[in-house]
């Protein structure tokens, strides 16, 4: 192809993608466009599932049976969430294994809020409400993004996520209208959450890169900041609905702007996580390259056993 | 208690589902395949709500303000009538599905007659559970085939699980005195008589998987009486761990 007839394709790209037209994976796309969704869907899809470690940490030790059970249901939700969106990256032409080695590898990032510990029984509702809360923020707008395979994953997604998140914040308000204890543990989950959970819209909008052409393609309508701000005006008042308090001794409702003001966070922090030392970076990368390595010889065997099926079946049609 | 037997039977076949499911939940995110991980998160899933009907019905035979989760959770270790068998810890991807097929095949032979009982409402859990556990036969089931007559690892590994966990087979079919007091009044099964068309069954799927049926004379017993192997008690410390440290509170 000539460049002229490149630039010509481009162009024609670029206007389906601005008369909001979907992008299918049989569709021409320029290569940037493609690896750009591979990372971003990738990533996503890693998040899954290393988020099903966190949580899962606490299947065994869940207060009752309903929770038990809930909880097992959740992190199954995740499982299939990734399992949609390592489908969806599949279809630019990757294959599992190899997002798998790119993850594996450190090559690939997941979110780093999955790098912290669940300590106690609260951190799972915390987890839900805040954690799955600023999921859903970030992944709503996805839901009109241009490449139709992600569009359509995060349709099943969020209607999922807004669920856990219902989920999360039910297990807080137990826990706030329990004895004190439990409202201790309440308090002291959202002490821990909290920062955390404002890092994961990402570094401010001074600090992020790529955005402007994110924003062309549809994988981001709404700046780090812009999101980061909803997630907060939305989430004080909830926690007031609990009666427990954001460690965030500048938080303050601002009459002028209709938004809340709020502290400084540590990048420094942020930056040490997502560089890969956060306090549990090493288990959660450790954990799925060990569930990978001994499940080999099972997918091995799966694969043998499919291939003599198959040419049982050959023998047999011939 | 009046109904002694009764709450007691119903332990017998609850207490299975209940650890089953527990050790399946240790195992949730780690498994060698997402769509294995989801496929037993299901059958764990099935399994604690089966668990949590019975308790329910047992905590009212049990009368006063006892809960679904004070019986499953706050009995001791000699209080637990599982079989030894679903108490294996989950050595490998062969034990996790040898023992899954093991108890599987045994379960859905108990719901099938299980949902003829004089009780009610036992007929009714075994009734809505028979597809459910049909389900998990299929799945361990074709495991079994699978990774007995996939490589020549994968065949030694699933021989290993087949001998090591066959020993605890025989317990299944034992009859404790709640079950002899039950199946008198028509409402128990009497597993002893499920012995033959289980080792059957079993024999059969095991060969067309190329493993060996083990040719044991000595068997393990005591689940049913609850003296455990000595892994229960740190499974219990898990499942247990809230309901002790944090006692008479809602979650
Ligand atoms: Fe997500
Ligand atoms: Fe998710
Ligand atoms: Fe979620």
């Amino acid at each position: 192809m000539s460049e002229k007839e490149v630039k010509n394709l481009d162009a024609i790209f670029e206007a389906r993608i601005a008369r909001d037209e979907k992008i299918e994976p049989k569709d021409w796309m320029p290569e940037k466009y493609r690896q750009t969704h591979i990372r971003q869907i990738s990533q996503h899809a890693h998040s899954e599932i290393v988020g099903m470690l966190p949580e899962g940490n606490w299947i065994t030790r869940a207060p009752s049976l309903r929770r038990k059970a809930a909880l097992l249901a959740k992190v199954q939700d995740e499982a299939g969430h990734g399992l949609y969106l390592y489908s969806a990256c599949e279809t630019l032409g990757i294959s599992r294994e190899e997002l798998y080695e790119q993850l594996h590898s450190g090559k690939a990032k997941y979110s780093s809020i999955f790098n912290y510990p669940t300590v106690t029984w609260a951190d799972i509702g915390a987890i839900g409400w805040l954690v799955d809360g600023a999921a859903i923020i970030n992944q709503v707008p996805l839901c009109n993004t241009s490449f139709g395979p992600y569009a359509r994953a995060m349709v099943r997604v969020c209607k999922e996520e807004s669920f856990h998140q219902r989920q999360g914040y039910e297990i807080m308000l137990t826990l706030c209208k329990g004895t004190p204890e439990q409202k201790a543990m309440a308090q002291d989950a959202l002490n821990r959450w909290w920062w955390p959970s404002l890092m994961m819209f990402g570094p401010t909008d001074a600090e992020s890169t790529h955005t402007e052409q994110s924003m062309k393609w549809k994988l981001k309508r709404k700046t780090n900041d812009e999101l980061r701000q909803q997630f907060i005006d939305q989430t004080v008042p909830q926690a007031d609905i609990l009666g427990i308090t954001v460690p965030d001794p500048d938080l303050k409702f601002n009459e002028e702007t209709g938004h809340y003001d709020f502290g400084e966070i540590d990048w420094d922090e942020f930056w040490q996580v997502v560089k890969g030392h956060g306090p549990c970076n090493k288990q959660r990368l450790e954990a799925r390259v060990s569930a990978w390595e001994r499940g080999a010889w099972v997918r091995d065997a799966a694969m043998a056993y499919a291939d003599k099926q198959q040419t049982k079946k050959v023998a047999k049609a011939s | 208690m009046k109904n002694e037997d009764l709450y007691q039977y119903i332990l017998g076949i609850a207490d299975n589902s209940l650890i089953l499911g527990q050790r399946l939940g240790e195992l949730c995110g780690h498994g060698p395949t997402l769509e294995t991980d989801i496929a037993l998160t299901n059958i764990a899933l099935d399994l604690f709500g089966q668990t949590r009907s019975y308790y329910q019905y047992a905590a009212k035979l049990a009368g006063g303000v006892k809960t679904e989760d004070d019986v499953a959770m706050l009995r001791e270790e000699r209080e637990y009538r599982n079989v030894l068998l679903v108490e294996q810890p989950n050595t490998d991807f062969a034990f996790v599905i040898v023992r899954q097929y093991l108890f599987d095949e045994f379960h859905l032979l108990l719901m099938q007659e299980l949902q003829n009982s004089k009780d009610e409402m036992l007929a009714a859990i075994a009734k809505k559970g028979i597809k459910e556990v049909s389900y998990h036969r299929r799945f361990s089931g074709d495991w079994v085939k699978r990774l007995g007559d996939g490589t020549a690892e994968s065949n030694e590994r699933m021989q290993q699980a087949v001998d090591d966990l066959w020993r605890y087979t025989d317990e299944l079919f034992h009859l404790t005195k709640a079950d002899r007091e039950m199946i008198g009044q028509g409402i128990g099964v009497d597993v002893s008589q499920l012995r033959d068309t289980y080792y059957n069954t079993v024999t059969e799927l095991l060969q067309e998987a190329t493993l060996t049926v083990p040719e044991q004379e000595y068997f393990q017993k005591g689940g049913k009486e609850g003296i455990h192997s000595e892994h229960m008690g740190y499974l219990l410390t898990e499942l247990q761990y809230m309901q002790r440290s944090y006692p008479n509170m809602n979650w």
